[in-house]
C-alpha cells in the first residue's frame, strides 16, 4: 500500500492505492467517490475523463496518481466555482446542448479550459480546444454554439460551407 | 399504429395507485428553478414540498403547496423521453410546469406499460395514453371542485395549476382539490375530452432536459455512477470468440493478488443461445476498485473451448458473399410483376455491387450494471438499460433464467443511461452483475465491462452485400429492379437457419411497390457473432445501398437524381402490389422543401471536389429528405460541410428544442459511421478502441439545417428516422464532388486529381 496526499477541488485528500500506477479517475471515482468525471475508454482517446490539474485539461484515465504530485486537481464537481465554468454550464444549459450527457463532464472542462486561455475563441480555437471530446450522441452543433455564447462571441458558425 | 393508439389505455393506469391512497414522499429530484421552460436553474436543490403527495393515479401526484410530481416512465438513453413523456400529462392536466417535478420509474410493466426504448415507438404509443393521463386527471381535480363549490362542472375550467369558477372567477389551487379528487374513481378513459391543440401551453414548447443541471454539475445519475454500500467492483473476461466457453483459469492465482477479494469461474445460462447475448462462461474478478479488478484480469490465464466460431473471418465472409452472388439466390424476399422480362426488354441496365461492415453501437458509458442477489432470494439491480422487460434478453428473462428467481422476486431500477444506440435493448450486463453477486457469496456487486470489452461483445450491426441490377426503358424510366442480398444466418431452434437479428431485407424496401417490376431474394451465410439492432436497425445499412443505387440509375438516365426520385415516387402501384408505410406523397413535399432549402438548383457552380447529393427514407413512421454538401480534398480527406434535413413526422412537434437535437445528433452519428467498421479474424473482433473504431469530432461535424413540415398526422417518434438518409446524402455528394461512386463502407480510396 502506498499513501498519497493530493488536492481535489481545493481540499487535501490523503489516497492509499495498492499500486501507484492506479489512474487519477479512479482515485477520484472509486475512491474519493466523486462520480462526475467519467470513465469512456480507458485509454485517451475519447476525453469523457478530462480534469484540470494546475488548469490544463488533462485526460485523468491514463494520469497515475504518483504523477499528481502537488497539482491542484480540478473536476466537473466543483467547476462551477470559477466564473468561466459557471458560465459554460449555464450556456450549456441555455442552449440545451445535452442528449445522453455522458460526454459533457469532459467537454465543459475542455471549454472551460479554452476560454481561460482564449476568452474570445473562434471556431478553429474550438476545433483544435475540442477534437479530444468525443460526444457519441453527435451534439457538436450546440457544444460550439454553447462555448461561444459562455465566451461572449457571435455564435454563428463560420466555417467553409 | 400510425394513429398511435395501440397502446393499452385500460382503467388500471388511473386506478392502481388512487387506491392506494397518498403520501408517497419525494426524494432526490431536482427542482425547476425560476425558468417556466423546463430549464432548471443551475443551483437547483432537491424538492421538498411542504405537504406530502398524495398518488391521484400511477403518474401523478399533488401536494398542497402545489408540486406536482410525474412519473417518466420510460428508459432515459439521450432521446429526451424523460422529459418529454410527463410534458404530455402535463399538457392536459394544464399543470404549471414549474411547479412540476420528475420521477424515473423503475422497471415495472404492470403498473406502467411498455418500458423501452427502442424503435422511435414513444412518441406514436404515448401520444394518447399519456395524455389521457393528464385529462383523467384533470377531470378528477374539477369534479372535486364542483363537488366543492356546488356547481355544475361545466362551469368549471382550469388555468395551469388552478381549477377556476368562471362566472365568479374564484379559483382554487390543484394543491387544494388534490385529497378530495384521489378520492374519485377513475374516468373511462373513452371518454375523456381532450384540450383543442390550440390551447396548448407545453406541446409545441422548448422544454430543455430536465437532467441537464445535474449533468452539468457533474452528479452520479448514470447507472455506472451507483453505488451500493458493501459492494465490490467486478471485472468480467468472456472468450474472444463468440460463444466460447472456460475449460480453466488459474483463479487461485488472481485470488491472491494484493486488492483482489475474489476470482471466480461464471458458467454459461442454457446450452444454445441463439442471439448470443445471455450469460456467457467468463471469469470474475472482484475487487474494492475497479480498476484494480481490471488490471488483476491481464494476468488471467484461461483455458478456452473457443467452439464453432472460431475460423471465421471478414476475408471468409466477403468471399463467400462474392461466391453466392454469381449463383441462384437461395430464397424470394419479394417480388411483382416479371423483374427478368423487364432486365430482357430493356434499354439500357445498371448494375452494381454494394456492401457495408459489421458495426458496433459504443455508447460512451460502458456497460455496467450493480445488482444484489440477496440471500433471502430476491435481486435488487440498478442499470442502464433499453428494454427491461421485453423479449428473451431482456433484464427480467435474463436474471430470472439464470438465477432461477421468479420474476416478483427481481427489482430493476432504471438508471440513465450514457447512450443507448440499441445496445442496451440487449441486457447481458445485467444478468452477468446478477450471476456474479450471487456467486460471489450475496454480496452487492458493480459490474463495469472495458471498453475494449464493449468493443468485443457487441450485438453488432450486421454488414451485408447487395447486388443490384436496374432497367430503363426507351423513355429512360425505371422498369425494373432486383437485389441478390447476402446476409448473415445461423440455424435455429428448429436447425433452419435464419436470418440474425437486423439482418434483413424489408420485402416492402423502395421502390418495391413502385416500379412496375422487382425481385428481392436472398442467400444466407453462416455467422457466429451476435447481432443486434443499432439505432435504425436495418435502415441505416439498406437506405445507404438503395438510395445510392437510385443515385447511380438516375445518372445512367440522364436525370437529375433529386428530380428523379420525384418521378419515382409519382409512380402508380403496380399491379398486385401493396404499398405499406411511406407516404409518397409526404415524402415529395419534403424532398422539395429540401431540394429549395439546400439551393439545389445551384449545386452545377461548385468547384471540383465539393458536391452536393440527396436522399430520402421513410423508417419508423418519420419520413425523411436530406442534401449533404461535402468536400473532398485531392488527397482524399473528406469533409461534410452541410446537411439540410427536411422531416415530417406528423402534426405535432412535441419539444422542438430536443426534436432538433436529435435530428442534429442522427445526421452526426450517420457521418460518424461512414469512417467505421468492425471486422473479424479468427472469430474475434479485431477493433478495440476509439483508436481503430472512430467517433466523429467537433472539427469534422457539419452545419446543420433542420426543419420539420408539420402535417395532418399523428406525431411519430424521431431517435432514428432522420439517420438513415445522411449517408447516402454523404456518398452521393462524394460522386458529385469527385465522380467516385462509394459501393461499400467505411469510404475510403476517394483521392482524385
Amino acid at each position: 500500500m502506498a499513501t498519497y496526499t493530493i488536492t481535489v477541488n481545493g481540499k487535501t485528500e490523503r489516497v492509499e492505492v495498492a499500486d501507484g500506477n492506479m489512474p487519477l479517475l479512479w482515485v477520484l471515482r472509486d475512491k474519493l467517490n466523486l462520480k462526475g468525471t467519467k470513465f469512456g475508454c480507458g485509454v485517451s482517446a475519447c476525453g469523457a475523463c478530462s480534469v484540470h490539474l494546475d488548469g490544463q485539461v488533462t485526460r485523468a484515465c491514463v494520469t497515475p496518481i504518483s504523477s499528481v504530485g502537488a497539482k491542484q486537481v480540478t473536476t466537473i464537481e466543483a467547476i462551477g466555482q470559477t466564473a468561466i465554468g459557471q458560465a459554460v454550464q449555464k450556456a450549456w444549459l441555455d442552449v440545451d446542448v445535452v442528449q445522453c450527457g455522458y460526454c459533457q463532464a469532459g467537454q465543459i472542462m475542455a471549454a472551460t479550459a479554452l476560454i481561460s486561455k482564449t476568452p474570445k475563441p473562434n471556431d478553429k480555437d474550438i476545433d483544435a480546444a475540442m477534437a479530444g471530446n468525443a460526444c457519441r450522441c453527435g451534439t457538436y452543433v450546440r457544444i460550439r454554439k454553447a462555448i461561444k455564447q459562455a465566451a461572449g462571441v457571435d455564435t454563428a458558425d463560420t466555417r467553409e460551407v | 399504429m400510425a394513429d398511435g393508439n395501440t397502446v393499452n389505455t385500460s382503467r388500471r393506469f388511473f386506478l392502481m395507485a388512487s387506491a392506494a391512497g397518498g403520501g408517497l414522499v419525494l426524494s432526490g429530484c431536482v427542482t425547476p428553478g425560476d425558468t417556466t421552460d423546463g430549464a432548471p436553474a443551475l443551483a437547483a436543490t432537491p424538492a421538498k414540498p411542504a405537504a406530502p403527495l398524495v398518488d391521484v393515479n400511477v403518474f401523478v401526484a399533488i401536494s398542497a403547496d402545489g408540486t406536482i410530481r410525474i412519473v417518466a416512465k420510460n428508459p432515459e438513453i439521450g432521446q429526451g423521453i424523460k422529459t418529454m413523456l410527463p410534458m404530455l400529462v402535463a399538457e392536459e392536466l394544464d399543470a404549471d410546469w414549474s411547479k412540476v417535478v420528475l420521477e424515473q420509474a423503475d422497471a415495472n410493466e404492470a403498473k406502467y406499460g411498455r418500458q423501452i426504448a427502442g424503435g422511435s415507438f414513444a412518441t406514436p404509443t404515448h401520444w394518447i395514453p399519456q395524455r389521457q393521463v393528464g385529462a383523467a386527471t384533470r377531470l378528477m381535480l374539477l369534479q372535486a371542485a364542483a363537488a366543492r363549490l356546488n356547481v355544475s362542472i361545466d362551469e368549471l375550467s382550469t388555468e395551469p395549476s388552478m381549477v377556476v369558477h368562471t362566472a365568479t372567477n374564484k379559483k382554487i389551487p390543484y394543491g387544494d382539490l388534490v385529497v378530495d379528487a384521489a378520492k374519485l374513481p377513475a374516468p373511462d378513459p373513452a371518454t375523456l375530452k381532450m384540450k383543442d391543440p390550440k390551447n396548448y401551453r407545453l406541446i409545441g414548447k422548448d422544454m430543455r432536459n430536465w437532467d441537464s443541471p445535474r449533468i452539468v454539475r457533474g452528479e452520479p445519475i448514470f447507472g455506472i455512477d451507483t453505488v451500493v454500500p458493501g459492494m465490490k467492483y467486478a471485472n468480467f473476461v468472456k472468450c474472444p470468440v463468440f460463444g466460447g466457453k472456460v475449460i480453466s483459469a488459474n483463479v487461485d492465482e488472481i485470488k491472491a493478488l494484493p486488492g483482489i477479494s475474489d476470482a471466480f469461474i461464471v458458467k454459461q445460462a442454457g446450452e444454445a443461445l441463439f442471439s448470443k447475448m445471455g450469460l456467457l462462461d467468463g471469469v470474475a474478478i472482484l475487487a474494492d476498485d475497479w480498476w484494480t479488478a481490471k488490471e488483476a484480469a491481464k494476468k488471467l490465464k484461461i483455458v478456452w473451448d473457443e467452439g464453432v466460431s472460431k475460423d471465421e473471418s471478414t476475408a471468409s465472409y466477403d468471399k463467400q458473399a462474392a461466391d453466392l452472388a454469381k449463383g441462384k439466390p437461395m430464397a424470394s424476399v419479394s417480388k411483382t410483376g416479371d423483374v427478368e422480362a423487364a432486365m430482357k426488354g430493356a434499354a439500357k441496365t445498371v448494375e452494381a455491387s454494394y456492401s457495408y461492415p459489421f458495426l458496433s453501437h459504443a455508447p460512451l458509458e460502458p456497460q455496467n450494471t450493480t445488482a444484489h442477489a440477496k440471500a433471502d432470494g430476491t435481486v435488487e439491480i440498478w442499470a442502464p438499460t433499453q428494454r427491461p422487460d421485453l423479449g428473451a434478453n431482456g433484464g427480467f428473462n435474463l436474471v430470472t433464467t439464470a438465477l432461477g428467481v421468479e420474476k416478483s422476486k427481481v427489482t430493476i431500477h432504471l438508471i440513465r443511461c450514457g447512450g443507448g444506440f440499441g445496445r442496451r435493448l440487449d441486457n447481458d450486463y445485467i444478468v452477468e452483475a446478477a450471476a456474479i453477486s450471487k456467486q460471489a457469496g450475496n454480496i452487492p456487486v458493480k459490474l463495469v465491462w472495458t471498453r475494449e470489452q464493449d468493443m468485443a461483445h457487441d450485438p453488432y450491426r450486421p454488414g451485408g452485400y447487395h447486388n443490384l441490377k436496374a432497367a430503363l426503358d426507351k423513355d429512360n424510366k425505371l422498369v425494373g429492379l432486383s437485389n441478390h442480398f447476402v446476409t448473415f444466418a445461423r440455424p435455429n431452434d428448429k436447425n433452419e437457419m435464419t436470418p440474425l437479428p437486423s439482418a434483413t431485407l424489408p420485402p416492402q424496401e423502395f421502390p418495391a411497390a413502385y416500379v412496375p417490376n422487382h425481385a428481392y431474394d436472398h442467400s444466407l451465410i453462416m455467422g457466429g457473432m451476435p447481432t443486434g439492432p443499432l439505432r435504425a436497425p436495418t435502415s441505416n445499412a439498406v437506405c445507404f445501398v438503395y438510395q445510392s443505387f437510385l443515385d447511380e440509375v438516375a445518372i445512367a438516365a440522364g436525370k437529375d437524381p433529386l428530380e428523379f426520385r420525384l418521378e419515382l415516387l409519382a409512380l402508380p402501384a403496380p399491379a398486385g402490389a401493396t404499398r405499406t408505410g411511406m407516404n409518397p406523397q409526404r415524402m415529395s413535399d419534403i424532398l422539395k422543401l429540401v431540394r429549395d432549402r439546400s439551393g439545389w438548383a445551384n449545386r452545377a457552380s461548385l468547384p471540383k471536389g465539393t458536391g452536393m447529393g440527396c436522399a430520402f427514407y421513410f423508417s419508423h413512421q418519420g419520413h425523411f429528405a436530406e442534401v449533404a454538401k461535402v468536400k473532398v480534398e485531392k488527397n482524399g480527406s473528406w469533409r461534410v460541410q452541410k446537411v439540410w434535413c427536411v422531416g415530417d413526422i406528423g402534426s405535432h412537434v412535441i419539444n422542438p428544442i430536443n426534436a432538433h437535437n436529435q435530428a442534429n445528433g442522427a445526421i452526426v452519428d450517420g457521418i460518424s459511421s461512414m469512417y467505421q467498421k468492425i471486422t473479424f479474424d479468427k472469430g474475434r473482433t479485431q477493433q478495440q478502441n476509439f483508436f481503430d473504431m472512430p467517433l466523429l469530432r467537433i472539427d469534422y461535424a457539419p452545419q446543420i439545417d433542420v426543419h420539420f413540415n408539420l402535417t395532418d398526422n399523428s406525431p411519430t417518434g424521431l431517435g432514428e428516422p432522420a439517420l438513415p438518409p445522411v449517408l447516402p446524402a454523404v456518398a452521393n455528394a462524394i460522386f458529385a464532388a469527385t465522380g467516385k461512386r462509394i459501393r461499400s463502407l467505411p469510404v475510403e480510396n476517394i483521392s482524385w486529381t
